[in-house]
């Protein structure tokens, strides 16, 4: 193992103690910004330097296998043991520098965000130990340990969407997203019993090459395994039907959304995918699941993304959408290019969250100068801004033609080559041809509402206010900047894996070979032909530049009214502001039904009076009186106590004696 | 390093850390006649105590790391790692004991310096039971030990109940004793000896599994145990001596006594009757199940904190007889662990009763304790993890002795054993959160309430010490565990002879 492959315990213990100090301070000296920024953003900073110099030694290691460093012995039972050890390899190498790196970026945004708020240290605290959970997902070498991470980190997301938590919405919002992941969180649980079961193992490395030779190909049980890893995925990577969570979780600051709901922990069921990928592709039906369930999502959030008001929602249904992208990779067996999706998604869209964070920031303050309470993430209430946010203006835009996929930009490479791959093995499974065509109108909407944003926010009149108008500017430097590290990414982060037609293709897609080459022999590698794949890539340059006009053509920003005037939308228009009224139909059909079956039957009937009234009184009381009872004979006369002593041993004689 | 008996010096070495504590406890009795008249005298006397128990401890330990052996056969006292850990065990729970007295002595006015002279002897007797190879001197040491422990528990002359404390225990614990003497009587008139591992060979080679002298024998020699380790029904006297005695002899009666008397039974019957399990296992398996069932019901009828810790102390004898029943090297290194686990956890309550309950322990109801959690909030949260540890709660030590009790006695297939003490631990919820509501949830009675607790002096490091190593040993119980399962290592003894004895009972 290379020198610097041992040191990847530093990088988690780093936010770890950045938590610690940040939360000590957050209870002692509350006011200590300075120090709150340095130990927040410094343990990321030095996070991130060790992770390259980890990654590096990886990549200059001679052999594939990869590299398991062991803490301790964690659970040693019997047969079952498990051992904390952290498994550097391509996978998580990538993983890694995506979250330190990103992560760094938006701790860096967050001083300037939230200078102002008044727990500013408990703000850093949680963060640093998201990114130390995060850090545990994506490195743990077994599923239990993985699971750590994985409950860590929906822990995190809980207290930091109700970070704002005076406000009853924030802290509904916080556990909303609590209960949804609890769900996915009981198949991640059940698979991890029937992984146990089948292989007697839960390490990656036995798991995975024991599953070949114990798992019958598209056998039941890892079918049933896979589904349950995958609701696992719905939970925490919002899917149908698990997703409601995630435009509700846009509560919490806007840098948390841009690190935890969009770059990061949402993108953890697509690495648990891509980390398993062998039993998926032991289980083709649950892989069609996969592909079939991402297809949807990306279309149905695309839909509703079109009409959203609110800045941050539009960009939560899109990420909704993206991820719902990254699971059609994975889930039609091109894992490496759901991994790559995942990394250029990181860049653009921690960008977009950023900037909208930006654009927020500056009118939260115009209207904070005039007093008004005015909604500061209504896009109606914004347009016109690039005069007045120039950089910000820019480095959004890089990132919106990023993501409608405009030839040259990341986000282009990476989501062609997902409709590429499930065009190709299509020929194969004739559904993927299906899910080729959900993801491709999900394409064309995408470059849609993107531009659609990005005209109300920033072209044609400004609807803030008049005197708010004066009040408007670029954000500082510390917030500008992450935002110009991270185009730069959104612009060239595609040349990590080019596609095939291209000099110099396929870098992500080489790298990840190991960790693919296991299911390799069962989905197989598919090629396609080089015409069909430039008629491909024509066709998604034609999506996105219909798209992006499209919107420039239908939207007429000068007709649009600050919010407080506007009239309520009708038809079809009000159909998707509400969200296909999702929420409120779980509401009736799920939340409703259980309320009033916990209340009234399980509450007041059978836990008052069975199990309180009858089981455990009654129980108390027998025992109580047992009690009692007993002590009756406690006269305190030495006499009583001989007899008792001298009944007992002759008990005890007669059943010892034989 | 090995240790050649045949010679008085070899013989000596091997008695090295009782030789020391008895000479220790003879110095602490001159300082005490010399300075008998002097104000502070008492405390000067318990310092010195303190000195020369950590003395014997260092003496212990040396013995243990050096892994001191019998050259040849041990006939008198074993050489082995179970006497380094039992012993370290009672040294420890002296210590807290001793530390635990400075400030209640003085606030007492219990300015008597042979309290900690007595406590040092009681000591050495209980090393004696733990360390003994043969029943006459396992015997001597628990005389040793009951005696120390009978004054001990009336030092308080100006209380009525501190007398009827000492005189109810003497009593029944003479009556005891007798019990015990007798059965040493049968089975020396059965087997032709008294030294444990010859006990073993005789009932192997003369074929005495069935010998109704030896049942008999055994028998009483449990009655005697069942009575100093306070196990249903021998268990009458307890509620009522731990209540009258004062409080820190108290919890030097529920852990160090009850631990030399479980460690000379556990030596007793896995060196002397460790291949013929059917002699005894049953009169364990009842004495436990009752003991856990009995001790913790009862229990559940407290109001008074100190009553109630004390039948507590009943059911943890029960859990500690199934480390018994389990009768193996496993169940040996369980009962280690958790003997320490109940040490700290049983000195610690006590210590919060005795800081809170001045003038007058004996009335601290449970229902006193109210609204605690406001006033101390540290010493609440240490009674808090003193109540989970004795209630089981995983991440506390208490919680880990239980496992390891349960994984042994189910190795042994005992396994109504393990369902009886799962069912006899949910009782004790019943007991021990009402404490814990009592802390957290209720409101001070009224504003005066706990304002006579004191939080400072030795007191308050030992409630900070024990609370720290339980919550430490339940999250991180390895070492601990290392430490019991290196002090179970190599119980057992051989048999030196090969023919068998002439048997002076032999029908």
């Amino acid at each position: 193992m290379p020198a610097s492959v041992g040191w990847v315990w530093l990088v988690v213990l780093l936010p770890l103690l950045g938590f610690l100090a940040n939360g000590a301070i957050s209870f002692i000296k509350p006011d200590a910004k300075g120090a709150v920024s340095a130990i927040g953003v410094g343990v990321l900073a030095a996070a991130f330097g060790v992770s390259v110099a980890v990654v590096s030694g990886l990549a200059g290691a001679a052999h594939d296998a990869p590299f398991i460093v062991t803490l301790w012995e964690w659970m040693p039972v019997g047969a079952f043991h498990i051992d904390l050890a952290f498994q550097v390899d391509q996978l998580s190498a990538v993983m890694l520098l995506v979250i330190t790196g990103v992560g760094t970026l938006i701790h860096i945004f967050s001083t300037g965000y939230m200078s102002e708020d008044p727990s500013y240290p408990r703000y850093f605290a949680y963060l640093n130990l998201f990114i130390f959970f995060m850090l545990i997902l994506v490195l743990g070498s077994s599923f239990p340990v993985m699971f750590i991470g994985w409950e860590g980190v929906g822990l995190c997301s809980y207290l930091l969407i109700g970070f704002w938590f005076s406000e009853k919405a924030n802290a509904d919002a916080g556990k909303k997203a609590f209960i949804m992941n609890r769900i996915g969180d009981f198949g991640f649980l059940i698979a991890m019993f029937m992984i146990f079961g089948a292989t007697g193992s839960l390490s990656f490395v036995e798991v995975f090459e024991a599953a070949p030779a114990t798992l019958a190909l598209g056998g039941t049980t890892v079918t049933l395994i896979t589904l349950a890893l995958f609701l696992g995925c719905t939970g925490k990577s919002a899917q149908i039907p698990l997703y409601t969570w995630l435009p509700d979780a846009m509560a919490g600051p806007t840098p948390v959304s841009a690190l935890i709901h969009a770059a990061t922990m949402v993108t953890a069921g697509v690495y648990l995918v891509a980390r398993s990928n062998i039993l998926f592709a032991l289980a083709p039906i649950s892989s069609t699941v996969v592909a079939g369930i991402g297809g949807l999502t990306a279309l149905f959030a695309a839909t509703i993304a079109m009409k959203q008001w609110d800045i941050k929602k539009v960009l939560a249904y899109s990420t909704v959408s993206q991820l719902g992208f990254m699971f059609v990779g994975v889930g039609v067996g091109a894992y490496a290019a759901g991994v790559f999706h995942l990394v250029t998604h990181a860049f653009f869209k921690a960008l977009l969250f950023l900037g909208a964070g930006s654009v927020i920031h500056a009118l939260h303050h115009a209207y904070h100068h005039t007093g008004s309470h005015e909604d500061a993430q209504d896009m109606r209430n914004m347009g016109g801004l690039k005069k007045f946010m120039p950089w910000t203006a820019g480095v959004m835009w890089i990132a919106t033609l990023a993501i409608a996929g405009i030839p040259g930009f990341s986000g282009f490479f990476s989501k062609d080559e997902i409709l590429a791959q499930a065009f190709a093995r299509g020929h194969d499974v004739p559904f993927f041809y299906v899910v080729w065509g959900m993801g491709a109108v999900a394409a064309l909407m995408t470059a849609f509402y993107m531009t659609r944003m990005m005209i109300y926010t920033f072209h044609g009149p400004n609807r803030t206010g008049e005197k708010e108008g004066s009040h408007l500017h670029e954000v500082s430097w510390v917030m500008t900047g992450p935002l110009v590290i991270l185009a730069i990414g959104s612009l060239f982060g595609g040349f990590l894996n080019l596609p095939a037609v291209l000099p110099g293709a396929g870098w992500l897609h080489h790298w990840l070979e190991p960790i693919t080459e296991g299911s390799a022999a069962f989905v197989g590698e598919v090629h396609l032909a080089h015409n069909t794949e430039w008629i491909l890539l024509g066709l998604a340059t034609v999506i996105a530049v219909v798209g992006i006009l499209g919107a420039y053509r239908l939207l007429k920003p000068q007709n649009l009214v600050p919010a407080k005037d506007a009239t309520p939308e009708t038809g079809m228009q009000k159909v998707l502001l509400n969200k296909y009224y999702v929420d409120e139909i779980y509401d009736a059909v799920v939340v409703k039904p259980l309320m009033w079956l916990s209340r009234a039957i399980l509450w007041k009937t059978v836990d008052e009076k069975a199990i309180d009234g009858a089981a455990v009184n009654g129980s108390a009381n027998i025992t109580r009186f047992a009690g009692w009872f007993g002590t009756r004979f406690q006269t305190g006369r030495v006499g009583t106590y001989v007899f008792f002593f001298v009944v007992g041993a002759l008990v005890l004689l007669r059943t010892m004696v034989r | 390093m090995q240790i050649d008996l045949a010679t008085p010096g070899g013989l000596a070495l091997s008695l090295l850390p009782e030789i020391f504590l008895v000479l220790w406890g003879c110095l602490v009795l001159l300082v005490a006649a010399w300075k008998h008249s002097e104000e502070n005298a008492t405390d000067l006397v318990g310092r010195i105590s303190l000195v020369g128990l950590l003395g014997t401890l260092a003496v212990v330990w040396w013995m243990w790391v050096g892994d001191w052996t019998a050259g040849e056969f041990a006939a008198m006292m074993a050489l082995d790692n179970f006497r380094y850990a039992t012993s370290s065990v009672f040294i420890i729970a002296s210590i807290l004991a001793v530390a635990m007295s400075f400030g209640y002595l003085g606030r007492e006015r219990i300015l008597i310096p042979e309290y900690y002279a007595l406590m040092l002897f009681g000591t050495a007797g209980m090393m004696f039971m733990g360390g003994g190879a043969d029943l006459i001197v396992i015997f001597i040491g628990l005389e040793l030990m009951s005696v120390c422990i009978y004054v001990l528990a009336g030092i308080n002359r100006r209380s009525v109940f501190s007398a009827e404390a000492a005189l109810k225990y003497f009593l029944l614990g003479a009556f005891a004793s007798a019990f015990f003497l007798y059965g040493i009587a049968l089975i020396y008139g059965a087997t032709g000896t008294t030294n444990l591992a010859l006990i073993d060979f005789q009932i192997a080679a003369s074929g005495l599994n069935d010998s109704v002298m030896i049942m008999l024998g055994v028998a009483f020699l449990l009655v005697g145990f069942g009575f100093k380790v306070g196990a249903v029904p021998f268990h009458m006297w307890a509620p009522d001596v731990y209540d009258g005695s004062p409080t820190p002899v108290t919890a030097y009666m529920a852990t160090a006594v009850k631990a030399a008397g479980f460690a000379a039974l556990f030596r007793i019957l896995l060196h002397g009757f460790g291949n013929s399990l059917e002699i005894w296992q049953t009169g364990v398996w009842w004495l436990a199940a009752i003991t856990m069932v009995l001790g913790n019901l009862f229990a559940l009828a407290q109001r008074n904190l100190k009553r109630m810790l004390a039948y507590s102390s009943i059911g943890h004898a029960g859990y500690l007889l199934v480390a018994v029943a389990s009768g193996g090297a496993m169940g040996a290194s369980a009962f280690i662990f958790y003997i320490v686990a109940y040490t700290l956890m049983t000195v610690g309550s006590f210590t919060v009763l005795s800081v809170i309950g001045r003038n007058g322990e004996r009335d601290v109801k449970i229902d006193d304790l109210s609204g605690l959690a406001s006033k101390h909030p540290w010493m609440a949260f240490a009674m808090l993890v003193f109540m989970l540890s004795l209630l089981g709660f995983p991440g506390t030590a208490g919680f880990m002795g239980k496992w390891y009790i349960l994984a042994a006695v189910l190795k042994a297939d005992q396994l109504s054993l393990a369902v009886v003490l799962v069912v006899a631990s949910v009782i004790s919820a019943g007991f021990y959160l009402p404490v814990v509501m009592a802390m957290y949830m209720k409101p001070t009675t009224d504003a005066d309430s706990h304002r006579n607790a004191i939080t400072s002096g030795a007191a308050k490091w030992v409630v900070i010490g024990t609370a720290l190593a339980l919550l430490v040993f339940g999250v991180w119980p390895n070492r601990l565990a290392d430490v019991s399962a290196n002090g179970a290592d190599n119980f057992r003894q051989v048999s030196p002879i090969t023919t068998p004895l002439s048997t002076p009972g032999a029908e």
